[in-house]
């Protein structure tokens, strides 16, 4: 929700990015404020999951410019467990499977490291369970997910519930969800939309990173930008989704490409 | 590197040093064990014959043994008094029958068996109250004719744990047979003979630990003998000391239906051997043969394994894991050969491998030889540092960089541990396991 009074969590400005030497995010601006939901949207390959990555702190992508601050902080200086610790939470696009590791026993590291760094008290396994299968109701997740490795042989929409039961166990002041709804039959996206919904506060953002506008009739966005060649190149409210759906995305590089032209 | 002719035979001949002066079993002069005395004669003979396996050897060239072969070890002389405070640190809770040996010596003290169950005891015990399947199987499947350090066991043998699970009973409580080193420099020879009989079950522990830094040389040969219907499971252990040197043979032989479960770990020696052979000699038998060997500094863990399909219907799996730090080398060689007529042969091996620094080494080498047409054998190998995905992953859910590959470096050998059916055991090797990656930068 836009509030006036809403102060600033994450600053991007003119971010440049490579991977392997290609440059792929090339001037990326972008302001989230507390309680505000925005949509980054766009065609394949115009840079938005890399933001999500950049964002997060993968090592594979190499920042070249620009600047991030989160909560006024230099986000980029940061190594990624900090930045997780700080309140920053990806949701991946492609959950990674860890055979051996329990979901159980990840939860609760996951979950007790970033509750250390607020200055709380960590649980105990016992504790811990009663926390995480209530959260787990949220989801209509099955407690035997418990049990298993991580993600290991979930299904596409196991894997990205289990991503919406660490957001809803780790509290994220910023949660960026990469494609959070790809593979997700309706009921699915519906569940998982509900467990975002119910996550969504006055003093947390979320920013979801989607190819399509159908998520967006279940999680609506205060803002949708749309990403071109590694730029966000327009920015509407949630009626820019439902154009773009309509219209596709190649009226909006027609009239940047116009407008550029123009200047 | 290696030793020449002669200066083999002063090494084998120092080795040998004092077999003769082993207490022998029972009354030497009972005609009844003219057998015993026959089959160490020969193997004293083969000692005589056989020379120390040298990397030109096919089934040594990864594994030099020159390390051992550069120190002398002796027999043991004056056996150590151990009370139960010395070793009780290793006793495993679930286990009703414990065999403890000291430096290859039966302690009786120490040990404990549940009567009205399994029937287990020293070579001297069990030769009298259970000739028949003593005699039937003890050197009969570890072949010492072709091979030095089986050879070198059975020209020691006076003292083994032999374990007759009768016909049809099923052990629930594991039987553990721990070996315990206390004196540097002394050479053992633990010797283990396991007899299931028909449709029996029953949990086997073989641990190896010390209570000493220092180098010494275990040399174990245990067979287990399946007979029909029966299973066997059986957790190997092996955490000598650091500087200790280990060779091992285990050969097993599977009856008609008989089963086969394995899970060896080797932590310790500096230099340690285990060649693990399963002869299915019978239509539908299983084997499972899992491996974790986890080493850093300068150690070396070798593993061979041979599983011999030779009648039809028989299956075997197999996940071989090494996780090698710091300067050290693993070795595992698999091979799996399926003989004519073997049909309807279900196979399959993994190889995994670990490495955490750029000095660590591993040769892996899965064999398959099929000589039968209708069989579905796979194999496959890999080696590799930790998954820079999976790593990212942790991270980005707050753990430092350090406890991720931790915890990762845990999981890829907790796959193996997790295998092995006694809790407290899985268990304390888990502790070991997070121990020892612990220390990962």
């Amino acid at each position: 929700m836009i509030r006036p009074d809403s102060t600033t969590l994450l600053e991007v400005r003119d971010l440049f990015a490579t991977v392997s030497g290609v440059e792929i995010l090339k001037g990326v601006d972008l302001t989230v404020k507390r309680g505000e939901v925005h949509a980054i949207m766009g065609p394949n390959g115009s840079g938005k999951s890399t933001l999500a990555k950049v964002l997060a702190g993968h090592a594979a992508y190499q920042v070249t410019g620009g600047e991030v601050r989160f909560e006024g902080r230099d986000l980029l200086a940061l190594p990624p467990e900090a930045r997780a610790r700080a309140g920053v939470f990806l949701a991946f696009q492609y959950p990674v499977e860890i055979p051996g590791v329990g979901n159980s026993q990840f939860l609760r590291l996951a979950y007790n490291t970033v509750q250390a760094e607020r200055g709380r008290d960590e649980l105990d396994p016992l504790e811990f369970d009663d926390l995480v299968r209530d959260r787990m109701q949220l989801l209509d997740m099955n407690a035997e997910f418990l049990d298993r490795s991580v993600n290991e042989g979930f299904s596409g929409g196991e894997k990205k519930r289990n991503e919406i039961l660490q957001m809803a166990l780790l509290e994220p002041k910023l949660a960026i969800l990469d494609e959070t709804d790809s593979g997700l039959d309706i009921d699915a996206l519906r569940v998982v939309s509900k467990g975002v919904n119910r996550l969504a506060g006055d003093d947390n953002a979320i920013v979801l990173v989607t190819h399509y506008q159908r998520l967006l009739n279940y999680i609506v966005p205060d803002y949708v930008h749309v990403m071109s060649d590694g730029r966000i190149v327009k920015t509407g409210g949630k009626e820019l989704a439902v154009e773009l759906e309509a219209r596709g995305y190649d009226w909006i590089g027609g009239e940047t490409e116009a407008a550029r032209t123009v200047s | 590197m290696t030793l020449d002719a002669a200066d083999a035979r002063t090494y084998l001949n120092g080795l040998l040093d004092g077999h003769a002066r082993a207490p022998a079993v029972a009354t030497p002069s009972s005609p009844k064990l003219a057998w015993l005395k026959a089959l160490r004669a020969e193997a004293v003979e083969r000692v005589g014959v056989l020379t120390v396996p040298s990397l030109r050897d096919e089934a040594w060239r990864f594994t030099d043994l020159s390390p051992m072969t550069q120190r002398s070890f002796r027999p043991l002389e004056t056996p150590s008094r151990l009370t139960t405070g010395d070793v009780e640190r290793f006793y495993i809770g679930e286990a009703a029958t414990r065999l403890v040996f000291v430096d290859g010596v039966h302690a009786p003290h120490l040990s404990s068996t549940d009567a009205t169950s399994v029937v287990a005891g020293d070579l001297a015990a069990m030769i009298t109250s259970h000739r028949a399947a003593i005699e039937a199987h003890l050197a009969r499947h570890a072949g010492f004719r072709d091979n030095l350090f089986v050879a070198l066991n059975t020209a020691f043998l006076h003292d083994a744990a032999a374990i007759v699970v009768p016909r049809q009973m099923n052990v629930a409580a594991p039987v553990h047979l721990l070996f315990i080193a206390t004196q540097p420099d002394v050479a053992s020879h633990p010797r283990v003979l396991v007899v299931a009989e028909p449709d029996s079950s029953v949990v086997l522990i073989e641990e190896y630990a010390a209570l000493q830094a220092g180098a010494y040389f275990t040399n174990a040969v245990v067979e287990v003998a399946v007979d029909a219907g029966a299973c066997v499971e059986h957790v190997r252990v092996q955490r000598e000391s650091d500087e200790a040197f280990h060779i091992g043979h285990c050969t097993v032989s599977l009856a008609q239906a008989g089963r086969y479960h394995s899970v060896n770990v080797a932590l310790g020696a500096r230099l340690s051997r285990l060649g693990l052979d399963v002869l299915q000699t019978a239509d539908a038998t299983h084997c499972s043969l899992d491996g974790l060997a986890l080493i850093g500094g300068r150690q070396l863990a070798d593993t061979h394994t041979r599983i011999d399909h030779a009648k039809p219907h028989g299956s075997s799996r197999q996940l071989h894991k090494c996780i090698v730090d710091g300067a050290a080398h693993a070795v595992f060689n698999g091979k799996v050969m399926v003989r004519p007529g073997a049909q309807r042969t279900d196979s399959s091996q993994s190889s995994r491998n670990l490495l955490l620094t750029p000095k660590a080494l591993v040769d892996t080498q899965p064999q398959l030889e099929i000589y039968a047409d209708d069989v579905k054998c796979t194999h496959g190998a890999t080696v590799g540092q930790l998954d820079a995905e999976q790593v990212f992953y942790l991270q980005s859910r707050g753990l430092a960089e350090a406890a991720a590959r931790n915890l990762l470096t845990y999981a890829f050998g907790a796959e193996v541990i997790d295998r092995i059916p006694v809790a407290s055991l899985r268990q304390s090797l888990e502790r070991t396991v997070i121990e020892r990656t612990a220390g990962q930068p």
